[in-house]
């Protein structure tokens, strides 16, 4: 008996290291279902699925839109915006108009920290987050570690350094809780300004260097450094950033070993990682485009409703007999 | 002409005069008129057999927001009033953050009316420092305090300018007057939705750092120095300013603070699963900060407990935690959670918190009441300290239902609040639950 | 409280299963004119390995390598929105593109004819074959579609409060067929 996820996705930090696996298993066989000529599949058939993103995405929502219609459910998009005074009262009006037109799924991405949670307590539908705030982006914490899985055949034991701006990311936390559940090690590196105080208490070594990571680590997560922060006063300049902290072809050649280059996109090449990386041959960030289709359906698919109390009458027929 | 109220056979505890002991009061024509074993009952009088019970000076509440004007429906004068007696409070002082602020004279003096009219527990109203409390001009603090103001506050905020807040501080000593500050650093501070710690840095919420609370309290010590006012440090929280305070203290600065029943007891962990009831400013702290505190009020460090009673409607705490506005109710639970939190678990005696919670509040602010000598006005409460009770926010007689401590069971609890020799707060018949 | 009684009878064992397979491998033959375009696939999961166990007997009659493959019918489950949680999806791999292939579903045993159902929607995603017969070990019999085998190794008389246990070396460490009652 596979052990459920219950109605919601929210995040990472609460889920046991089987029900990650269970996630990552099943993606598998959904890896295959995008390499058909009909990239479709009927488990989802006749579901209403609303994409919620109040922040503006591309790649996420359409990765979700993909996974969604590969599985041959109903999708709708919906593009809300709210300046951070009504935010609040649009989440809120917002659940209960969703509840009231009885949308199966919602998948949504939000600026408030928590903001998939107060959703998931409030609507039956199930809620799968996209990333709320600075909390989590669990879809992506997962994709980054199937891809880690595939490309070094195991979780357990690998060295991951996340880069970049810690504080303010919600892809490093996920990637955090994800990874240390599932036995590997986990490091950060960036300028203090963006590393939260008290991170080392979470089981997560700190570099103050970049080419201390370097030298540790197996696989380097490149997180995406956002403008905003230089306009902030957490960083001097973009320019002093690539320099010290960039990741880099002629740091990356000093490496003891070959590393993996992964990246949750979009890149700002020439500021946390140069364009010959992104695009040299240890790079997995297609790859990770790619799990990503996979790993939403699997996580679409596991959390649909099914009816247990109707579980015993088909258990007859099993799993694939008859 | 009010009956005159004989309280029989209570533990009467009157930390004015430093006496704890079973006996009598008797209240008539307002005031209280005699204290001693075996009183006659004069002709007509209510007389309350309030054996096993203590009997106190009712409580002084030096930090409340009462939402009117402006937003009546989270909070009025008198439902503010009403909730006050309800938790054994006789007294309160209003701070000025209503819509539009009270700055000026007539501000001030319908405040005052308003607390007349509903005849409760009494409401004295605080000015804003600022007008506006846009932190650029004082405001009249003269034609306040002619209309009945007690002190001048800008909280909600803080005095963000030195210059201002030296200036207040000097003008503040012509009317003997304490200035009461709200203590954060606004750069350090903005954003921030709860504390600097390992929980904001899971939940992914900007914390706000206890520096930014100590900086603006050092600044204020040192002002408070220089100018030779009486600066009042409102709803502290971190240890660090525990530190601060002690040693402007010894130096012997009018140097005085208050603490709240939520940072007596709660830390940052009642953040966990984003729940907006422990979302307040300043915010809840860490289990060091707390022990601090405790400790500090236990030494007179921190002078009184107050509230920081601040209504919400319903729908404005149902919210995504970065969009919810600060603050929780807290007068009807205030006793209660000290009590069951301080004295039960032995860091405070009664008396000591029974003089935090009335005598040493009414002496900072300069208003009767605190004690139970004979000639005083009669502001008695009479509390319950033995039977167990379930915070239930639906039972508030507050119009709003704010708090983290819904469904905690506590003990200690206002059975009969008298004002000026009147009744203005008895549960219904039957044992309190 | 009668505990329950669990009967099993031996349906058949690893000789007669053998056997079954050895003419079913000839019937597919027979049925698809040779090995021209033949293409066997298999339904997880025991499916899958009696058709591998089948291609190998045409090989050794033949000479010729067949084209297997494997589908997992869970995701075109009729009854996927009543199931849960969700079961395990195994592994789905075809040779190349089935437009044009007489393709035979394997399966070990027929009942409701429902997978056999999912297993025709979802060949039908990766092309249109020219020809497609149904070839199991088991018909029990029981059936809720309109589907029939084209090759069947036993009929089974079997009712609904009894199960039909196909077991085999590479999955349960025996060959055999057994029928299971609960009395």
């Amino acid at each position: 008996m596979t052990p459920g996820l219950g109605k919601d996705l929210v995040g990472l930090e609460f889920l046991t290291p089987e029900q990650i696996r269970l996630i990552l298993d099943t993606a598998e066989p959904f890896k295959e279902v995008s390499e058909r000529p009909i990239k479709k599949v009927p488990a989802l058939r006749g579901k209403t699925i609303v994409n919620l993103f109040f922040e503006a995405s591309t790649r996420t929502r359409i990765s979700f839109e993909f996974a969604e219609k590969r599985l041959s459910a109903d999708t709708v998009n919906v593009a809300a915006s709210g300046s951070s005074v009504s935010k609040g009262e649009t989440l809120v009006d917002t659940a209960k108009n969703l509840e009231a037109m009885r949308i199966d799924m919602v998948v949504i991405r939000h600026g408030a920290s928590g903001a998939a949670q107060f959703l998931g307590e409030r609507i039956r539908s199930n809620v799968i987050n996209a990333g709320d705030g600075k909390h989590e982006h669990p879809t992506q914490g997962l994709l980054d570690m199937l891809t880690i899985r595939d490309t070094l055949g195991r979780i357990e034991g690998v060295k991951v350094c996340l880069v970049g701006d810690i504080l303010h990311s919600r892809v490093a936390r996920s990637n955090l809780w994800g990874l240390t559940k599932l036995g590997a090690e986990v490091a950060v590196c960036g300028p203090r300004t963006l590393l939260p105080r008290g991170i080392e208490a979470l089981g997560v070594r700190v570099f103050g260097r970049i080419e201390e990571a370097i030298d540790w680590a197996d696989v380097l997560n490149v997180l995406r450094l956002q403008l905003e922060r230089m306009e902030k006063g957490f960083i001097p300049s973009l320019r002093e950033y690539y320099r010290v902290f960039g990741v880099t072809a002629e740091r990356l050649a000093r490496a003891p070993r070959p590393l993996t280059i992964m990246h949750p996109g979009p890149m700002n090449r020439g500021v946390e990682i140069d364009s010959r990386v992104a695009d040299g041959p240890h790079s997995v960030i297609l790859n990770q485009v790619t799990n990503g289709v996979a790993v939403r359906m699997a996580v679409l698919y596991l959390l649909a409703g099914g009816r247990p109390e109707l579980a015993d009458a088909a258990k007859g027929t099993g799993g694939a007999a008859e | 002409m009010t009956r005159p109220v004989l309280l029989r056979q209570g533990r009467v505890i009157d930390p004015a005069r430093g006496t704890d002991q079973v006996s009598d009061v008797l209240i008539q024509d307002g005031k209280i008129a005699a204290v001693g074993p075996g009183l006659g009952a004069p002709d007509g009088a209510d007389v309350r057999d309030v054996a096993g019970a203590v009997v106190a000076p009712g409580l002084v509440d030096v930090h409340v927001h009462l939402r009117e004007p402006g937003n009546e429906d989270e909070e009025t004068v008198a439902s503010g009033a009403r909730a006050a007696a309800a938790g054994g409070f006789t007294a309160v002082c209003a701070m000025p953050n209503t819509d539009p602020v009270t700055d000026n004279q007539a501000a001030v003096g319908f405040i005052l009316r308003q607390s007349v009219r509903a005849g409760l527990a009494r409401v004295y109203p605080i000015g804003a420092v600022s007008v506006g409390q846009r932190g650029e001009q004082l405001a009249e603090f003269g034609e306040m305090v002619g209309a009945g103001a007690v002190a001048v506050s800008d909280d909600g905020r803080p005095v963000v300018s030195g210059h201002l807040m030296r200036t207040a501080l000097e003008y503040a000593r012509t009317f003997g007057i304490p200035v009461a500050d709200h203590c954060e650093e606004p750069t350090l501070a903005t954003g921030g939705a709860m504390h600097e710690g390992l929980v904001s840095a899971r939940l992914g919420l900007k914390g706000i750092p206890a520096a930014a609370e100590e900086i603006m309290v050092a600044r204020d010590i040192l002002l408070a120095e220089l100018t030779g006012g009486h600066v009042h440090l409102c709803h502290m929280s971190t240890r660090g300013s525990v530190e601060l305070i002690g040693r402007a203290k010894e130096r012997g600065l009018a140097v005085t603070a208050e603490v709240t029943p939520h940072h007596l007891t709660l830390t940052d962990a009642a953040c966990e699963h984003y729940d907006t009831q422990a979302k307040m400013n300043p915010p809840l702290r860490e289990a060091a900060d707390v022990e601090a505190l405790r400790l500090a009020l236990r030494d007179g460090v921190i002078d009184c407990v107050a509230s920081d009673h601040a209504p919400h409607a319903y729908d404005e705490k149902e919210a995504a935690f970065d969009d919810a506005p600060f603050g929780i109710v807290g007068l009807e639970t205030a006793f209660g959670v000290a009590h069951t939190e301080l004295v039960r678990s032995g860091i405070l005696t009664l008396p000591t918190l029974l003089a935090r919670m009335s005598t040493a509040p009414a002496a900072l602010f300069h208003l009767p009441g605190g004690s139970l000598a004979p000639g005083v006005a009669a502001d008695v409460c009479v509390f319950d300290v033995t039977t167990p009770w379930t915070v239930r926010p639906a039972d508030f007689h507050s119009k709003s239902r704010n708090t983290p401590f819904a469904g905690r069971d506590l003990v200690g609890r206002a059975l009969l609040t008298i004002v000026a020799g009147r009744v203005v707060h008895e549960p219904s018949s039957g044992t309190p639950r | 409280m009668a505990r329950a009684q669990i009967k099993s009878t031996t349906l058949l064992d690893a000789r007669a299963l053998a056997r079954a397979l050895q003419r079913m491998a000839v019937e597919i033959l027979e049925l698809a004119h040779g090995t021209d375009g033949l293409v066997l696939v298999g339904i997880q999961r025991r499916g899958v390995e009696l058709g591998e166990r089948l291609a190998r007997i045409i090989e050794k009659e033949e000479g010729v390598s067949i084209p297997r493959g494997a589908i997992d019918i869970t995701l075109y489950r009729d009854d996927l929105e009543l199931v849960g949680p969700k079961p395990v999806i195994g592994e789905t791999r075809l040779p190349g593109d089935l437009s044009g292939a007489h393709v035979v579903i394997v399966d070990d045993v027929l009942y409701t004819g429902r997978t056999v159902r999912a297993a025709l929607d979802e060949l039908a995603d990766f092309g249109r074959p020219r020809r497609i017969s149904l070839c199991v070990l088991v018909d029990r019999g029981g059936r809720e579609l309109p589907i029939q085998a084209d090759i069947v190794g036993k009929v089974a008389r079997v009712g609904p409060g009894e199960r039909v246990d196909v077991r085999i070396q590479e999955l349960d460490g025996a060959d055999e067929v057994v029928v299971v009652t609960s009395a």
